[in-house]
């Protein structure tokens, strides 16, 4: 905590200040110790927690499913592996369901974003001044943020991953050609007509990764900034408020892992469509 | 809220998960839920299969039975009728026998009483002669009279 008894703006805005490494406009390396000087860095910085949070969360799926991977047999299945198979049935069946080209990466892709995203949504449950104050009190550092997908970096990292995904199958099964065409025939089939089709493609192209990165990110941020609030509130508001809405917010942070795989999914089912 | 580094490392560290998932745990995990629908569609086919064996051994056994039965019941007509047979064979056998044993006892008795009556005959016409010689006093020229004795023993 920056101060003793913050105020109430500063204690939201000290919350949604994510711990910053990067390059002092001085020269020197660290932490940035306030949001000027985390903004005063630029480009060349990274959000620890951020990166730590994800990556962590990352590989807790993968070392979960990747033991349920080793035990997968035909036989009776028990424990983990009906939850890892009751996953992967389920997103196998929403891939089948929309996506109908031949890839090996998109069932996987999807699970992943799905079981990863929904862990990083699930960060949001734990009460918001939690970590920080473990982060505070025992490492000394100044600002924590645990929920990723409140950090816009960490879904316009993964959108634009997705983007080029588009892109790549796009090129790849219409060819560069056909891609152009795509962008420049449609809707209206003339050569006149061409300008006003590219910007009418170009922008629903380059809606689909802002649209899905502030999607998850302006539904987690707006959870997320909520829980601040009501952890404002006089301990006894806390919990009469706090319970329902993190109550409510199970069903947000599930149903944003859902919404950005199926439009991962749909997005690169379009991508592989010849018109 | 600052675009930073940050995004670039969340594209990598997204995809390197991506890949570890699609290498590592996708594959094992699909390639056993597959076998296992494999496994339960050939399991409840070999149950249809099995019950429709069963459903064609259990006729066949009926009809087996049936036809046993049949057998049997011939088999036992068949029997029936032979002992019937058998029987009816030897009554006849026996009277057969019989007549045949009466008839020879018969034709015994008839041999016999010729050769009596034979006997008797010689016999008879000796005593002619006897008788005859006695009454007329005289030798009767035996072969100039036989004649008439023989016949006479004949009627006899």
């Amino acid at each position: 905590m920056a101060s003793e008894n913050p105020s109430a703006s500063e204690y939201i805005k000290h919350h949604l200040q994510n711990l910053t490494f990067g390059q002092h406009p001085d020269g020197s390396w660290g932490i940035a110790e306030s949001s000027k000087e985390a903004a005063d860095m630029g480009f060349w910085a990274i959000h620890l927690d951020t990166m730590g949070f994800s990556i962590g969360l990352g590989i807790l799926f993968l070392w979960l499913f990747r033991i349920a991977a080793k035990k997968a047999t035909a036989e009776t299945p028990s424990g983990l592996l009906n939850f890892v198979e009751m996953m992967v049935e389920f997103v196998d069946k929403s891939v089948k369901e929309s996506f109908h080209g031949k890839s090996k990466v998109i069932a996987p892709l999807a699970l992943t974003i799905f079981v990863w995203i929904f862990l990083m949504n699930l960060m949001d449950l734990i009460p918001v001044d939690f970590v920080p104050r473990i982060a505070h009190d025992v490492f000394g550092l100044n600002y924590f943020k645990i929920v990723p997908t409140t950090d816009l970096n960490a879904t316009l990292g993964m959108s634009l991953s997705v983007f080029a995904l588009i892109i790549f199958y796009s090129i790849s099964i219409k060819g560069f050609g056909g891609f152009i065409k795509e962008l420049t025939l449609q809707p209206f089939n003339t050569p006149i007509m061409i300008p006003f089709n590219f910007v009418l493609e170009m922008v629903g192209l380059l809606a689909k990764p802002v649209s899905l990165a502030l999607r998850l990110f302006g539904n987690l941020y707006a959870g997320e900034l909520i829980f601040i609030l009501i952890a404002i509130l006089p301990w006894a508001a806390q919990w009469a408020l706090s319970v329902p809405w993190a109550i409510f917010h199970i069903l947000v942070i599930t149903l944003q892992a859902f919404i950005f795989m199926m439009l991962t999914i749909v997005y690169l089912s379009m991508a592989h469509e010849e018109h | 809220m600052n675009i930073n580094l940050t995004l670039i490392g969340q594209a990598i560290s997204f995809a390197i998960f991506v890949w570890f998932c699609m290498k590592f745990v996708w594959p094992p995990i699909i390639a056993a839920l597959e076998e296992r629908t494999k496994k339960i569609a050939d399991g409840l086919e070999a149950a249809n299969r099995a019950s429709r064996d069963l459903e064609l051994a259990q006729e066949e056994a009926n009809k087996t039975l049936r036809d046993s039965k049949e057998q049997a019941a011939e088999i036992i007509e068949q029997a029936n009728k032979r002992a019937n047979q058998m029987i009816d064979e030897a009554k006849e056998q026996v009277i057969a026998d019989g007549k045949r044993l009466r008839e020879a006892a018969q034709a015994e008795i008839e041999q016999d009483v010729m050769r009596a009556k034979e006997a008797l005959r010689a016999q008879v016409s000796v005593l002619a002669y006897a008788g005859a010689e006695k009454i007329l006093g005289a030798t009767i020229d035996e072969k100039a009279h036989s004649e008439i004795v023989e016949q006479l023993a004949k009627e006899l």
